[in-house]
């Protein structure tokens, strides 16, 4: 429902704008106050040439760009076009969909993230991720955050740890009172904040959102926003959104994807435009992009 | 995108992302769990062999047209016959007696539950049909020989024998009734309820939406819910050694009693037969009858279940 | 004035709104199938009723204090037969439970839904849980007993009872391993946890209940069955408890079948007594599988 709320609260805004909705979404830039260069110093990611195959479909093409360190990125763009695919090839969990491939070069820090002698769960260890709908384990909250440096049997004081997640996911507080909840007893805000807790407990390089607010309500959205800042200062952060007003809120670099329609009616995702946040959305230099931005369509 | 600098890789150890651990443990894992997976294929493999091995040394003593097509079956006898005929009479009427019960009561049961009955009665009444499927068959096997025949039958034909095979293919039919009834059941609440809603749209009344729209669309899945009725009947062991005797008896008359294909086996195996002799081997013979008959009952049964799965889904 | 408003309603159509079907065929129809559906209730009720009133006389401790005696009926009680179905029992669930949970979570979480061997196992499973029990019978007399040398005891009983119960394990415990979202598994993965940790840690925990009542279901099928028992040798006159897993045993459906041969009353009525302490058990199983199903609703 929520999602529902927020994506159409998305939609009635977008289609409200023309040429003063972009001011609108301008106006929102630069909130958060960081600056960033405007080419990027510290590549955490490349891509050249990507694309990611379903079997025989190609679900998105000829992606080449980069990730700069301590930023954030979003991918904005309408439904369909490879967005989600896309973010879910850096950390390979389309290795889980059967028959799913990754073309082209995408590397992590210059080493090729699709090596034949890759580990994939290292890869995950290192590169994290947040999903649409907060999947917290039915285990207590506790649990949940110390479940990650279990498994990856990280040597280290687990209460100490569990304390120091939830401070920085802005969770402490609410919580520390009774770590033995269920995790299922916490808001959806709040369970999308324990998800990024447990994120952070193992340590990685690399937090990917994918529509991480999609599913709560503007405060808890707004809650997590500001999480993202803080967390911008140690991570580096990628996330898919349809909400433009938030990209525009929260992102350094912003990377606008369309969708290809082939003589078949196929969709491939294909990336049109990516730049600093700021010039994306007031100087867009496709057309397409200026369509999207100002609402004439998406 | 012209603004993206010279890719500087950032500073970060050599070859993080390679496959440091070797993770063979998951490797062993996995094997382990496909071996369980492959018990069940041995299972059925052993079963087999279990079965044909003796078979084969039988079947070169006794050849197959006089195993099926004699019509005595006298192995303990000091001239052993391997006519299995009788057995298979006493098979066939017990089950044909059983199903003629199960059928009718098992499609109108799930008719009634799945067209007519209301929810309330629905949630009462299916979980006593899975009490009835639960009750261990040697139970029945006891109250068709003690309440079946000597309260029922006796009164009402009195020249029964103790042991009948009218018994037991009643008592049978009942405990079927649940086997039919949910998997009939199940075909009926997979048509859609448009049809459903189409035929009372046009003013039919339940009964005739009943027979002349869900049953004709379910029908593939209510022949498998009959089939597997079938096979259940013929599988069956504890009912027939208990209220039909042990005689072998080639005939069609339900008032007597007969030996059936399982109580054959149930009765050889638990006696005193020597191992390696004809009459141990003639054991598995008949066990091998059983098994093709039903497994290509249940065979058949499968396939109509995917066909009507198939066809709403 | 005259009013262009007619003040009789137009004639009514050819056909009322009154039913012109044939409500006595539909209610015949109707009450042939209740009556259908209430043979079966009234057979059970009649069933459960007789045997309790029958074996009434014998419903006292006796009855699992005493060993079984053919001499002197008055005294016999069916205490090797309770023992012996309970160390059946355990050696079945022994049996069962690791082989048909690990298959299930094969078949789930590691295989390839597509492969061959994929195919073949769930062909196996579906064809061993239509095979009569007696089969499964000369499955244990010709392989377990003899082949494997276990000879005519408890734990030959188990295995061959296990075998038989294997495909209600498996099925039932798929069930329960799919109904755990896949989004949880995704999370864990995400983390960096392996597929067996995921398994082990996340989805396995998650379908516990459907496990229980699994195991519960596979139990109660296999505590009723005799057929297979009687090609295993449990119909040979037992009046000690099993001593060991090697040792010789009787169950209580096969005590059941023996009294029940025996053509004097008193053994009938023993029959009785002892079908509804079966029943009783078995009441008792389900209750705790219904009770467990409901406790543990969860809301995904």
């Amino acid at each position: 429902m929520k999602q529902m709320r927020d994506s159409e609260a998305a939609k009635q805004s977008s289609s409200d704008m023309s040429t003063t909705g972009r001011m609108d979404v301008a106006a929102s830039l630069g909130s958060h106050g960081r600056e960033i260069p405007e080419t990027i110093s510290n590549v955490v990611f490349g891509l050249d040439n990507v694309q990611v195959f379903y079997g025989d479909f190609q679900a998105v093409r000829d992606v080449s760009m980069q990730i700069g360190r301590n930023e954030i990125t979003a991918f904005i763009g309408p439904s369909g076009c490879g967005k989600s695919t896309l973010l879910r090839s850096f950390n390979r969990m389309n290795d889980l969909i059967p028959g799913a491939r990754v073309a082209g070069s995408l590397t992590y820090h210059g080493y090729d993230v699709y090596a034949p002698n890759v580990d994939p769960i290292e890869v995950r260890r290192r590169i994290g991720m947040v999903f649409q709908k907060p999947n917290v384990f039915p285990k207590s909250i506790y649990e949940n955050v110390a479940y990650g440096p279990k498994v990856n049997k990280m040597k280290v004081n687990m209460d100490d740890l569990v304390e120091e997640c939830l401070t920085r996911a802005a969770l402490w507080d609410e919580v520390k009172d009774d770590l033995k909840k269920s995790a299922y007893a916490l808001s959806g805000g709040q369970q999308q904040r324990l998800v990024i807790a447990r994120c952070i407990a193992v340590k990685p390089d690399v937090i990917l959102m994918d529509e991480p607010c999609a599913s709560l309500d503007p405060i808890a959205t707004a809650k997590v926003e500001d999480l993202m800042q803080e967390l911008a200062n140690d991570y580096t952060i990628v996330i898919v959104t349809h909400n433009m007003q938030q990209a525009a809120r929260v992102s350094d670099r912003t990377a606008f994807f369309t969708a290809d329609v082939d003589s078949a009616g196929v969709r491939h995702g294909r990336l049109v435009e990516y730049g600093p946040t700021r010039s994306i959305f007031t100087a867009p230099n496709d057309p397409r992009t200026e369509d999207y931005i100002s609402g004439r369509f998406g | 995108m012209s603004t993206l600098a010279q890719a500087t890789p950032a500073a970060a150890d050599d070859n993080p992302l390679r496959q440091v651990k070797a993770r063979n443990g998951e490797k062993v894992i996995k094997a382990l769990l496909a071996t369980a997976a492959a018990v069940s294929v041995a299972t059925t493999f052993g079963i087999v062999i279990s079965l044909l091995v003796p078979s084969i040394t039988f079947f070169s003593e006794i050849s197959i047209t006089e195993f099926l097509f004699t019509t005595t079956w006298t192995p303990l006898f000091a001239n052993p016959q391997y006519g299995v005929l009788p057995l298979i009479a006493g098979t066939f009427v017990i089950t044909i007696i059983a199903i003629s019960v199960a059928i009718p009561l098992g499609l109108g049961s799930a008719v009634y539950l799945s067209e007519f009955a209301s929810s309330k009665v629905r949630r009462t009444v299916k979980p006593v049909l899975e009490v009835l499927e639960g009750v261990p068959t040697v139970v029945y096997g006891f109250f068709a020989l003690e309440f079946m025949t000597q309260l029922i039958l006796r009164p009402i034909f009195p020249g029964i024998q103790v042991f009948n095979a009218l018994s037991a293919g009643l008592v049978m039919g009942i405990m079927i009734i649940p086997t039919v009834a949910s998997l009939a059941e199940d075909a009926m609440s997979a048509v859609p309820g448009g049809l459903r809603d189409g035929a009372y749209a046009l003013g039919a009344t339940k009964r005739q939406t009943a027979l002349r729209v869900v049953i004709p669309a379910a029908l593939s899945g209510i022949v498998a819910a009959f089939v597997l009725g079938i096979s259940r009947a013929i599988g069956e062991t504890m009912v027939v050694t208990v209220a039909a005797g042990l005689m072998p008896n080639l005939t069609l008359n339900p008032f007597e009693g007969m030996q059936t294909m399982t109580s054959y086996i149930a009765a050889a195996a638990s006696g005193d037969v020597s191992t390696g002799s004809i009459e141990y081997q003639s054991i598995f013979a008949v066990g091998l009858l059983l098994f093709v008959i039903t497994f290509a009952m249940n065979a058949l049964s499968i396939r109509l279940v995917r066909k009507y799965r198939q066809t709403y889904q | 004035m005259t009013a262009t408003i007619a003040t009789t309603p137009s004639p009514a159509p050819e056909s009322t709104l009154e039913g012109h079907g044939q409500p006595l065929i539909d209610k015949t129809f109707r009450w042939i199938l209740f009556a259908a559906t209430a043979v079966g209730i009234v057979f059970l009720a009649v069933l459960i009723v007789y045997v309790t009133l029958k074996g009434l006389p014998r419903l006292t401790p006796a009855l699992w204090q005493n060993m079984p005696s053919i001499r002197n009926p008055d005294t016999a009680g069916a205490q090797s037969a309770i023992t012996g179905t309970i160390w059946v029992m355990a050696f079945t669930a022994l049996t069962a439970l690791p082989v048909g949970i690990l298959s299930a979570v094969y078949l789930e979480e590691f295989g390839n839904a597509k492969s061959r061997f994929q195919r073949v196992v769930d062909i196996n499973i579906q064809n061993l849980a239509a095979v009569p029990s007696v089969v499964f019978g000369i499955l244990g007399l010709a392989i377990i007993a003899r082949a494997f040398q276990l000879g005519q005891t408890v734990i030959t009983a188990g295995l061959t009872l296990g075998l038989l119960v294997l495909p209600v394990v498996i099925i039932s415990t798929r069930e329960s391993l799919r109904a755990v979202p896949q989004n949880i598994r995704h999370g864990s993965l995400a983390l960096g946890a392996t597929q067996w940790q995921t398994t082990w840690k996340q989805t396995m925990p998650a379908a516990i209940p459907g496990m229980a009542t699994g195991t519960i279901l596979a139990l109660s099928r296999a505590i009723g069955e005799a057929a297979p028992l009687l090609l295993l040798g449990a119909v040979s006159f037992i009046s000690f408890n099993p001593t060991g897993p090697f040792s010789a045993y009787t169950t209580m459906p096969i005590q059941i079948f023996n009294w029940t041969k025996n053509p004097r009353e008193e053994f009938q009525i023993l029959a009785a007594a002892l079908i509804v302490l079966l029943l009783v058990l078995l009441l008792a199983m389900n209750a705790v599988a219904i009770l467990i199903r409901n406790r543990t609703q969860r809301r995904w």
